[in-house]
């Protein structure tokens, strides 16, 4: 069940998490705690589990196990992909959804001119320009947690770098706490405090800098993995 | 008879009206289809009404919102689209209706007959139609996000199968009142054209569901406007100004002298 209620100093636990689906296990009983203010990578091979864990924080996923969050949280998620072709939305119309008020402030603060998106639709955004929409709406209302799958897949390094830029600026300033999915070694070094390696199970959890480790990136990306139980982990 | 005009024609412009904002969501969901098939499920439904001699309206509205709900039950369980479910499921309504609906009626059924209007009947289904359009009023934005990303929509604390299942039901209303007008073969046509017209030009969320209506309300009104003075069934001259306002607005895209609105 997802619970709202641990220690102060936790903005989740996470407690013999187990995902499975259609008789194939997926999350393999994985136990650890996120700090708050802090920020966490979720890294690991396709087809480890990082998406599905991250739509399982949000009960989108049946799972077994426990997942606490603290109280009163307001979470703000990007998701790695979404359908904005064929639905005559607007940049300002979807943001509106969310919050109608502070749409321009929040196109400014991912870097985009408002008044030149605001009212183009959302189908016709460039790669780039999309993805910072998306930002956009995650931060719009203050969160306290932004969860981001993969949030600059399909931009160009240049904007990649500017809009980890930016989210460095944005979450350290307002003492938001980030969980993101990256499959950029370099970005997770860069922009994150600790890393979770996960392949089914958790292979690595610690400080980010070990990521430029060759050994443990063997072990990430390179050997076949037998998950052992190993005890909740927290930074 | 004047009377009878001006009824059949308040119902036709707040069903359409109701139809084109209903509809415009059902394009969006690539749900085409569902509006169609439901309407055949009305037809076992009307045949019931005809045969045991209370209103049709009512024995259609009960087999629709049943429909609704096994619609929405399968798709959760199967995670199958609306689309393949109905498209599956449903043809079959419309071969009992034709059996079951004595043979003088089964014009009427088919394609709709708005001459017998009543006042009752106005008030019941101006009613019907506004409700319809506040409640999904309601909805609608939850329903866009949903189709954008189910993970953003749950984010935003959205239970899409509670809001898919109101919606449902809520075109099942609208199908059960717009049958009067075109008849269950082409009450699917009614949903579904003035968004298609309407999502050809729109350039943002609001002119489309606004175009939607519009479109859905002008095509209704035209249509039963034609049936009273030539004396025809209403279905098919509703369906044909409809497709009139879609060619029209092709033809101007087209030749761009209108892009987006």
């Amino acid at each position: 069940m997802v619970d709202t209620k641990t220690d102060n100093d936790y903005i989740l636990k996470v407690t013999d998490l187990n995902v499975v689906l259609q008789n194939q296990t997926i999350i393999d009983n994985i136990s650890f705690e996120v700090k708050r203010g802090t920020s966490l990578a979720i890294i690991g091979p396709n087809g480890a589990g990082k998406t599905v864990l991250l739509k399982t924080l949000f009960n989108l996923i049946p799972y077994t196990g426990k997942i606490e969050w603290s109280d009163n949280l307001k979470i703000g998620y990007v998701p790695q992909a979404l359908t904005a072709q064929g639905i005559p939305i607007s940049v300002r119309e979807f943001l509106s959804l969310k919050n109608r008020s502070k749409a321009n402030d929040a196109l400014e603060s991912v870097g985009l001119d408002s008044k030149s998106i605001l009212d183009k639709l959302l189908g016709v955004l460039s790669g780039g320009q999309l993805r910072r929409v998306l930002i956009a709406w995650a931060i719009i209302d203050k969160p306290d947690i932004l969860l981001l799958d993969e949030p600059t897949a399909g931009v160009d390094i240049d904007s990649e770098e500017a809009i980890y830029e930016m989210l460095k600026r944005f979450t350290n300033a307002n003492h938001i706490t980030l969980i993101l999915i990256s499959h950029n070694i370099h970005i997770v070094r860069e922009f994150s405090d600790y890393i979770l390696a996960l392949n089914k199970c958790i292979i690595f959890f610690g400080k980010s800098q070990e990521i430029m480790n060759p050994e443990l990136q063997r072990k990430i990306y390179g050997e076949a993995h037998i998950c052992i139980y190993e005890p909740v982990v927290s930074i | 008879m004047i009377e009878t005009i001006i009824y059949s024609l308040l119902v036709a412009t707040a069903i359409g009206l109701a139809a084109g904002y209903l509809g415009s969501i059902m394009v969006l969901e690539k749900m085409a289809l569902v509006g169609d098939a439901l309407s055949h499920v009305a037809l076992p439904g009307l045949a019931i009404g005809i045969l045991f001699n209370f209103n049709p309206f009512f024995g259609a509205f009960i087999f629709l919102f049943a429909s609704a709900i096994i619609i929405w039950h399968i798709q959760r369980v199967t995670k199958l689209s609306f689309d393949t479910i109905v498209g599956s499921t449903f043809t079959l309504a419309l071969a009992i209706g034709v059996l079951l609906v004595p043979t003088p009626d089964l014009l009427e059924a088919l394609f709709g007959d708005i001459s017998k209007i009543e006042a009752f009947d106005a008030v019941l289904a101006i009613t019907v139609s506004i409700i319809a359009i506040v409640l999904t009023r309601f909805i609608y934005k939850k329903i866009v996000l949903s189709l954008i990303s189910e993970e953003l929509a749950v984010s935003t604390g959205v239970s899409i199968a509670w809001t898919n299942l109101l919606y449902l039901l809520l075109v099942s209303l609208v199908v059960a009142i717009g049958i009067r007008i075109t008849g269950t073969l082409l009450v699917g046509y009614l949903v579904v054209t003035p968004a298609a017209a309407a999502k050809t030009i729109s350039s943002n969320l609001y002119r489309y569901m606004t175009l939607s209506s519009i479109f859905g309300a002008v095509s209704a009104f035209s249509g039963v406007l034609l049936s009273n003075y030539f004396t025809l069934p209403p279905g098919p001259l509703v369906v044909l100004s409809g497709i009139a306002i879609f060619g029209v607005v092709l033809v101007l895209r087209w030749s761009k002298i209108i892009t987006n609105v």
